[in-house]
């Protein structure tokens, strides 16, 4: 280990060396320091997105030719599920603020740890108790639920799936994320620095913000709703069964009112994320702050008035499609502004094509596709015809996968050497990043022609004119997870074996982060900073050159 | 007194912030219970007729009685934390404890009342139950759902005012640090804010 | 003092604690006789109003809104809207709705 190497070169304990009360795994798991549980959220976080993948992989090779590839069709039900809940509650909500938001946000703002710092610990818990429920729903007699992620009323009733435990662990999940984003809340308000205004946030503070907030209004009616199925499961209390006279639209309505607003919870922070690395690799001074901030505000506002647009084909009113999916043209504004400042940023700027730059151009790529299909489906003619097709698939594929994801890849690159102090190999984190350029495009873009074409979403059977878009994203699937799977093994062995770097600042970033030492020492600063500019002031001369043989 | 912004970063805790987090954890406690009163609404909208009749086989007397106890519930409440803050220790003991009588008594009249429905046999799964009309069965649905919550409500925050009166014996809680006692406080009379609105939704629709 | 300055006087005093007191149960009283009284579409407006009267008190009161920083006052406001906006929104679908 070169850590002492480490220790020796500036005098500091990091974190990671740090010894508080306990000793070995209790010191990890009983830590109550934000970039401890960080990391924890880091390593759960990778452990059940892999799970996420698999089930991904086995969708896309059940689907690569016409009838049954591996499996019966209620096993494919179930692999959709599982991936779809996987996916979205254990891996794009909590992604960027529950890993990165908890490492860095106090350190952000230059603040010791966040408001609530145990409270922070439970919340790690109850991410792992709702991602273990879900996973042991997989071996409990009876299946895992096959309702998709969405449990739709009537058939969340009706099936004798485990509904109820996929249901409990989601309603953990959003207890956990409630918890999260109060500590956020709290933390900007209460812990900010001398000196460190509102306007002089890092951006990526201000888009958490705006994330804690729909975390806090919108979570709690998913947790009633989700209560509500299991109460009607456990009691046939009638609430929304039609059978006993309630109304299946009702539960749509509910659900949505939340689960439109996540959308906005996994794409903010990954908006953050970025608005923190243009800046740094184009070497210039972010054009737009304010609007930048406030536009993660004004997406946050909109977001949660635009959930109808999820139920265009069920029968609403038209004076009720009418709104929605107005408003749905009004929410792609802020999420416009973004891009366009983001572009202005990058104009003459000195451009370097460093891992992290790369995830991040590749997100405000993918992120337009998939913002512009989302607005032709807003449109309330064109939806009738794409609703519950590959389109919408291929849709917010490009939007949770090509942004948030790409957002947590680029958000891995930028912040990993500062958390752990070494460095991955960059010839090959570039070289994962093309394939996994290629393998996304070439797995999720035949969807949109599909789809186009007629082909229905979530079916286990298609007709042969469809097979040759299937075979192509399949065969894109294979391609992604192995760039997926070269980024990984390079990210840990880096974090494990790789170069050590103690220099403060790799990147040459302007904000607080990069003022303490790599990696952060137990409370973040030697001493609170005062703070005086703001975080995107850009210099000739300010960078630490990296040494050669760290970047190799 | 200097001004109270940003002062929090030195200081070893921080009573505002503290505050500032119960508050935003109300919001939550608010919207689990805004959804259903979306439901309600919706409901009633559609079933307004039955809604009425339904709403005659509550007990306006026994609902009267209860939401006086969680009104007084609530003041000793208020007060039991101007007792503390006014280091009056023996006063703000037994303001807790009424307090956690009261919402006892609220408890077992709204059992009282859910046992009159269930002896009825109205209650989820009877016979009865799964022949009324669609309306007066989504009223009685709504009526267990809310009510139910609500109650649960009541006695989580009995559990937390209890945990309060002995931390306020053991002087954890003490005339110059009672943030804790506060923010059960706070959550006290959310749960008495919620019944405010359930009260005439239920009792006076008739 | 001034460490813990925030703790300092974040009371009422008992007497406008019984006196909104007596104002919750006499509105308490004043909506059990305006529901026996047959006004049609605006009893449940008057029942809302009247909740409405009572929440306000306990909020600013019993809850301290009157004594934290304006912050405070802006979250409450903001969750409250939310749930008006939602339920304005939930009701442009039911309220235009023939028959589903």
């Amino acid at each position: 280990m070169n850590d002492d190497a480490a220790i020796a070169a500036n005098g500091h304990v990091s974190f990671l060396d740090y010894q508080g009360k306990y000793k070995g795994i209790r010191a990890w798991i009983l830590s109550t320091d934000h970039k401890r549980i960080g990391i924890m959220y880091l390593f759960a976080l990778i452990t059940f997105f892999a799970i996420g993948v698999t089930f991904g992989f086995l969708i896309r090779l059940e689907l690569l030719t016409p009838g049954k590839t591996i499996v019966e069709p209620q096993v494919y039900n179930e692999f959709f599920t599982l991936h779809g809940v996987i996916m979205i509650f254990l891996f794009v909500i909590p992604g960027i603020p529950a890993v990165f938001g908890n490492f860095f946000l106090p350190i952000m703002i230059g603040a010791k740890d966040v408001a609530f710092p145990r409270l922070n610990l439970l919340s790690w818990y109850l991410y792992v108790t709702g991602g273990i429920l879900i996973i042991v729903s997989i071996i409990m007699p009876g299946g895992p639920a096959d309702t998709g992620w969405t449990f739709y009323i009537p058939y969340s009733v009706r099936t004798t799936t485990n509904v109820i435990a996929t249901g409990t662990a989601a309603f953990l999940l959003g207890f956990s994320s409630i918890l999260t984003g109060l500590n956020f809340i709290t933390t900007i308000h209460r812990l900010r620095a001398p000196g460190m205004a509102w306007f002089k946030m890092p951006l990526f503070a201000w888009s958490l913000y705006a994330t804690a907030w729909i975390q806090v209004l919108a979570t709690p009616i998913i947790g009633i709703t989700l209560l509500l199925i299991i109460v009607e499961r456990v009691f046939g209390v009638g609430l929304f069964d039609p059978a006993l006279g309630g109304d299946p639209i009702l539960y749509q309505h509910l659900f949505w009112i939340y689960s439109h607003p996540a959308v906005y919870i996994m794409i903010v922070p990954a908006m953050g994320v970025i608005s923190e690395i243009i800046p740094v690799f184009a070497r210039r001074t972010i054009f737009g702050y304010k609007f930048i901030a406030f536009s993660s505000l004004g997406i946050a506002l909109f977001g949660s008035l635009v959930w109808g647009h999820h139920m265009f084909a069920v029968g609403m009113s038209d004076a009720g499609q009418f709104v929605f999916s107005f408003l749905t043209f009004m929410v792609a504004i802020p999420s416009a502004i973004k891009v366009f400042n983001w572009t202005a940023t990058l104009y003459k700027g000195s451009i370097s094509l460093d891992p992290p730059m790369l995830y991040a151009l590749a997100f405000i790529f993918l992120f337009s596709i998939g913002g512009f299909t989302g607005l032709i489906q807003g449109a309330l003619s064109v939806d009738i015809h794409l609703t519950d097709t590959s389109f919408i698939v291929g849709h917010f594929h490009y939007v949770m996968f090509g942004g948030t994801g790409m957002g947590v890849f680029a958000a891995l690159h930028y912040w990993l050497p500062k958390m752990f102090g070494r460095m991955y190999n960059m010839k090959r984190a570039k070289v994962a990043f093309w394939i996994i350029f290629v393998g996304f495009n070439t797995l999720y873009f035949p969807m949109f022609v599909m789809g186009w074409l007629g082909m229905p979403r979530r079916y286990y059977d298609y007709l042969p004119e469809y097979t040759v878009y299937h075979q192509i994203a399949t065969v894109g699937s294979w391609i992604l997870i192995i760039g997926m799977g070269i980024m990984f093994t390079n990210l840990i062995r880096g974090i494990l074996k790789g170069n050590v770097v103690t220099e403060k600042n790799i990147w040459g970033g302007e904000t607080l982060e990069w003022a303490t030492d790599t990696p952060p020492i137990h409370e973040n600063f030697e001493e609170i900073p005062l703070v005086t500019g703001t975080p995107y002031e850009y210099k000739q001369n300010d960078i630490e050159e990296l040494p050669e043989e760290v970047i190799h | 007194m200097i001004s109270q912004d940003n002062t929090a970063v030195h200081a070893h805790r921080d009573d505002i912030g503290s505050r500032m987090g119960m508050w935003l954890f109300l919001f939550t406690e608010l919207l689990l219970f805004g959804g259903l009163f979306f439901l309600y609404s919706v409901y009633r909208f559609l079933h307004q007729a039955d809604f009425h009749v339904a709403a005659k086989e509550l007990d306006i007397i026994i609902g009267t009685f209860n939401t006086a106890i969680l009104l007084t519930s609530s003041l000793t409440m208020a007060m039991s934390i101007t007792a503390m803050s006014r280091d009056n220790k023996k006063l703000s003991i037994s303001l807790q404890v009424v307090t956690i009588l009261l919402g006892i008594s609220f408890l077992i009249n709204k059992y009282f009342e859910w046992m009159t429905h269930i002896n009825h046999g109205i209650y989820p799964g009877s016979n009865d139950y799964l022949s009324m009309d669609s309306g007066r069965r989504l009223f009685f649905a709504l009526y267990y759902v809310m009510t139910g919550l609500h109650a649960l409500h009541v006695i989580v925050g009995t559990v937390l005012i209890g945990i309060m009166t002995r931390f306020t014996v053991k002087n954890v809680i003490t005339h110059d640090s009672y943030v804790k006692l506060e923010a059960a406080g706070l959550y006290w009379h959310l749960v008495d804010i919620i019944w405010i609105f359930l009260f005439p939704l239920f009792y006076l629709i008739t | 003092m001034d460490k813990h300055h925030s703790n300092i006087e974040h009371a009422h005093g008992y007497s406008i604690y019984v006196f909104v007191w007596m104002a919750l149960l006499i509105l308490t009283g004043v909506t059990v006789t305006v529901a026996g009284i047959n006004l049609g579409a605006l009893t449940i407006a008057a029942a809302l109003l009247i909740a409405s009267i009572k929440s306000y008190l306990v909020l600013t009161i019993f809850m301290h809104l009157r004594l934290e920083m304006k912050a405070f006052r802006v979250f409450v406001s903001v969750a409250i809207l939310f749930i008006i906006i939602s339920f304005f929104l939930l009701f442009s679908d039911y309220s235009f709705l023939g028959a589903r």
